[in-house]
């Protein structure tokens, strides 16, 4: 019970950090080879601190609260997942989270934000096959959706999963917002859309929805541990090692790739859920 | 020190420049001069901007243009007027459609003078906007009048130069 606690905390105080660490790196990788110096390794922290200095601007009462409710949800998702709770509990309370984002950017009225929120939509559409069924894979492969299980099992599950790890990879472009399918919230060209989803947020409660996503993508890497634990130290060594990677390659990918439209994010999307997913799911079914 | 320094965000309107401006602007976000060091993005998106950088002159029809993105701009904002022509109009200041410099329709806090201005002096003209955005800061948060020093129009040396 205790270490179920530690891990909950230590998810909502370190996670932030990690993933404003992360976002830095990622700021300074895509300078990099784009041939520029780029900001300081600290630069998205300096911009969520900027943010709660500015202005509250909103445009009307219940969209702070969709936000928050936001906020508070991806929070609960991550605990759950960090105090290794259910894979499908996860999973849903990810999509309520989202959800939430979505109908703050609707509740604000302005062309932009809708049209990010259906894009938005679009992507769960794109994305939550593949979701669903890498927590198919993982429960087919340990026979059972529990995390704890799962991390603590001698059996390490990327062999087995390897095609559905793939299709994670793939659909973490999507998750990440990261550019050939960052439609959305346009990622780089912050004129497309006016950053779409977050046109009407400013201030502290864009700099909630910044936070947020540090949460989510940490949890979101968490995914990629989980094909590697097998409850031994160098399983764990591994598993950081290749989410680290995974996220190199996420940047890699996004500065190599131009926005692509929303059909061939949902086409290419399901492709891999069902090649990938499927088959790998009827191979470790059969053998 | 307060963040607001740290990470200016940068939304930048055409008025009705002839576009020399508007290409140095861009030429600043570029590998060249690489204005990200210092935290500078480029939004589109005057709710999640601090530095207005406006080049050309104000006219009849884009004064509502440039009024709104400055009000939608949350506190503390600063704005950058860029080019002779966003200072007092340059050469189309005759025009009969041409009301003159930015400041004609909202206060300026940082003037960059030059035909085109050159990508150093934007940089440089952002950088000195940004202390009158930790000025500003400053006041937002003690609740008294920000005490920023009058900008020198810079019009007057660039006639000298004429």
């Amino acid at each position: 019970m205790i270490k179920i606690l530690i891990f909950i905390v230590a998810y909502l105080v370190l996670a932030p950090l990690v993933g404003g660490l992360l976002a830095g790196f990622d700021r300074r990788i895509s300078a990099r080879m784009q041939g520029r110096v780029g900001p300081p390794l600290l630069q998205p922290f300096y911009d969520v601190l900027k943010l709660r200095e500015k202005e509250d601007i909103t445009v009307n009462r219940v969209q702070d609260f969709y936000v928050g409710c936001f906020f508070l949800f991806v929070l609960v998702t991550g605990g759950i997942f960090f105090a290794g709770g259910d894979l499908l509990l996860v999973i849903f309370t990810l999509t309520l989270a989202s959800v939430f984002l979505i109908v703050a950017a609707f509740s604000s009225n302005s062309p932009y934000a809708q049209i990010g929120a259906e894009r938005e939509l679009l992507q769960m559409m794109a994305y939550e096959p593949m979701v669903l069924l890498t927590a198919v894979g993982f429960y087919v492969v340990e026979g059972s959706f529990d995390i704890r299980h799962i991390v603590t099992d001698s059996t390490m599950d990327l062999l087995p999963l390897i095609g559905i790890f793939l299709g994670y990879i793939f659909i973490l472009t999507l998750k990440f917002r990261k550019s050939p399918f960052d439609l959305s919230m346009s990622h780089h060209a912050h004129q497309e859309l006016v950053k779409g989803l977050t046109t009407e947020f400013s201030g502290k409660t864009l700099s909630l929805i910044e936070i947020a996503h540090w949460y989510e993508n940490v949890f979101l890497l968490g995914f990629v541990f989980l094909f590697f634990a097998n409850g031994t130290v160098w399983g764990a060594v591994i598993g950081v090692v290749v989410c680290l990677l995974a996220y190199f390659l996420e940047v890699f990918i996004d500065n190599s790739f131009a926005r692509m439209k929303w059909q061939v994010a949902i086409n290419s999307a399901w492709i891999v859920a069902l090649v990938l997913g499927m088959i790998n799911l009827f191979i470790v079914a059969m053998v | 020190m307060s963040y607001v320094t740290k990470s200016p965000w940068v939304i930048h309107y055409d008025g009705s420049s002839c576009n020399g401006c508007d290409i140095e602007v861009l030429a600043c976000l570029t590998p060249m001069y690489d204005v990200e060091r210092f935290g500078i993005i480029n939004t589109g998106n005057p709710k999640h901007a601090d530095v207005f950088l406006v080049t050309g002159s104000v006219n009849e029809q884009n004064k509502a243009v440039v009024k709104q993105i400055y009000e939608q701009m949350p506190d503390p904002k600063v704005v950058v007027a860029v080019g002779i022509c966003a200072n007092n109009g340059g050469i189309f200041k005759e025009c009969y459609n041409i009301l003159g410099g930015v400041d004609t329709v909202i206060p300026v806090d940082v003037y960059v003078p030059g035909c085109a201005a050159r990508p150093e002096a934007i940089i440089d003209g952002v950088v000195k906007g940004l202390g009158v955005l930790q000025e500003k800061r400053n006041a937002m948060a003690s609740g008294t009048a920000a005490a920023i020093p009058e900008p020198e129009p810079a019009a007057n040396t660039e006639k000298e130069e004429a």
